[in-house]
């Protein structure tokens, strides 16, 4: 007897262990909540140098994506990811290791080919689409407040 | 000569000999409950190069080399390789191969190449085209994920059915000569497509295509499960073996399970490994699986007859962007020993 496509499918879904959402959800929920206690942890630290609002706001992401950029390459950044998953890759942090990861993995291709032509290759659609919306939510607050 | 059998079956009257055969792996692989098969275990992933391409051409050759010493020839004795890995342009291979000067045919068969480049070598054997042919492949881990996946530092999570791409090389030298490994039989496989779309779940995309091969061979040559001892598939893993053995009793009223074992289930400790998720893959799985333990317990006399089904995932970087589904391919070699 001859098994269809679809049929198939429902026999690859069964046979296919699901991803544990639950732990995988609670562990995101802890390690990111971590990640930001520690940039309100931050944001406390640079208050107490004397630094003003607009600084402190701009300190916190600086410390966290260079913090981040070091563990990628230390190699300890993607042990912490396989159990945070989201908890990491959500924050800033996830895009400081999307940036660096490649441009590690492509040093091989040399400077400019490698590291630089693929070092927004995971990034560069949060980017691409990051400024559009950016530039759109623009376009109607101006007309908005006309 | 090779003769047909059935519609889809070659014998190869001469049965020709396996007279060496070396798998050499990565540190996980060597670790695995195989870890004292193997003729050499990498612990530097780079094998002393400097990048990830480089480091498998060089495990390429190094298995390549030992098969050849083993069987003690020199590589200017060899009439022909055939040999690829999963490499764009076969690369691993390539620049692996270049400085042995044997006559060289790149080949890609995905995670199949081991069996694929061995029933090339073998029917070059029985045809007399070649006195002595030689069969390799290889995959690694870093260069499979730079090309396949994300880079290695990037902190994604693995889905449960994604499979661990071995680390490893295999290579057969094939003779026309007496030998205690004898290749009695080879099937080409059919594409098969039964229409999954997770690259991370390749074992899936492939048991419909061992399915076919296995039970395309068993029609062809008359025979049934018991008259093996060991239907030994490629890369299938725990997702893909499963489904194997309910498509053999669903669609052909087969039932393997018995004798059927699984290279990808074999090379690592699916317990204790860490990040293994449902088994091994990767050409250098079945290549290393297949020339340490198996080709070992053949010639020994453990093993009398094993239908090694080397299986690939037909996909490639760009498919599944394109939302093409995954295309499997199984080929299958009968080794027969004592």
């Amino acid at each position: 007897m001859a098994i269809t496509g679809g049929e198939y499918g429902k026999m690859a879904k069964k046979a296919s262990p699901p991803t544990n959402k639950v732990k995988n959800g609670c562990f995101a929920f802890l390690i990111g909540g971590l990640i930001c206690s520690f940039g309100e942890g931050l944001g406390m630290i640079y208050e107490g140098i004397g630094l003003n609002a607009d600084e402190v706001k701009l300190m916190i992401p600086v410390t966290l994506v260079v913090i981040a950029a070091i563990l990628t390459a230390l190699g300890v950044f993607d042990n912490i990811a396989c159990y945070a998953g989201a908890g990491t890759i959500v924050p800033i942090t996830g895009f400081a290791n999307s940036i660096v990861s490649p441009a590690m993995e492509y040093q091989s291709e040399g400077r400019i080919l490698g590291t630089g032509a693929n070092m927004f290759k995971i990034a560069g659609p949060v980017l691409v689409y990051g400024t559009a919306a950016a530039v759109i939510y623009g376009v109607v607050y101006y007309i908005l407040n006309m | 000569m090779p003769v047909r059998q059935g519609r889809y079956t070659m014998m190869l009257p001469s049965a020709p000999g396996i007279a060496g055969y070396a798998a050499v792996v990565g540190k996980k692989e060597g670790e695995g409950p195989l870890g004292k098969e193997f003729d050499y275990i990498y612990e530097d992933a780079m094998a002393g190069e400097k990048s990830w391409e480089k480091a498998e051409s060089v495990i390429h050759r190094d298995a390549v080399s030992r098969a050849i010493s083993k069987a003690g020839i020199t590589p200017q004795d060899a009439d022909v390789i055939f040999a690829g890995d999963l490499l764009n342009q076969c690369m691993g291979t390539t620049f692996g191969v270049r400085e042995l000067g044997i006559p060289f045919a790149g080949l890609y068969g995905a995670c199949s190449t081991m069996s694929l480049s061995l029933a090339a070598a073998a029917v070059c054997v029985d045809s007399r085209i070649a006195e002595i042919a030689v069969a390799s492949t290889s995959s690694h881990f870093c260069s499979a994920e730079k090309q396949f996946r994300m880079p290695l530092e990037y902190g994604g999570q693995r889905t449960p059915t994604a499979q661990w791409t071995a680390t490893a090389a295999g290579s057969v030298v094939v003779t026309k000569a007496e030998s205690k490994a004898r290749i009695e039989k080879i099937l080409i496989g059919r594409i098969q497509d039964y229409g999954i779309k997770d690259p991370n779940n390749m074992g899936a995309a492939m048991a419909p295509a061992a399915c076919r091969t296995i039970a395309d061979f068993l029609a062809d040559t008359n025979t049934s499960p018991d008259d093996y001892d060991m239907i030994l598939t490629g890369d299938l893993g725990s997702v893909g073996s499963q489904l194997l053995c309910e498509l053999m009793i669903k669609q052909e009223n087969i039932d393997i399970g018995s004798v059927h074992e699984d290279c990808g289930l074999l090379l690592y400790d699916m317990t204790n490994q860490k990040d293994v998720g449902a088994g091994g893959s990767g050409c250098g799985c079945s290549g290393a699986v297949l020339c340490s333990s198996i080709l070992k317990k053949i010639e020994n006399g453990d093993l009398k007859k094993v239908l090694f089904v080397g299986t690939g995932a037909l996909l490639s970087s760009v498919s599944p962007l394109q939302s093409e589904t995954i295309p499997g391919i199984a080929h299958a070699v009968l080794i027969s020993g004592g």
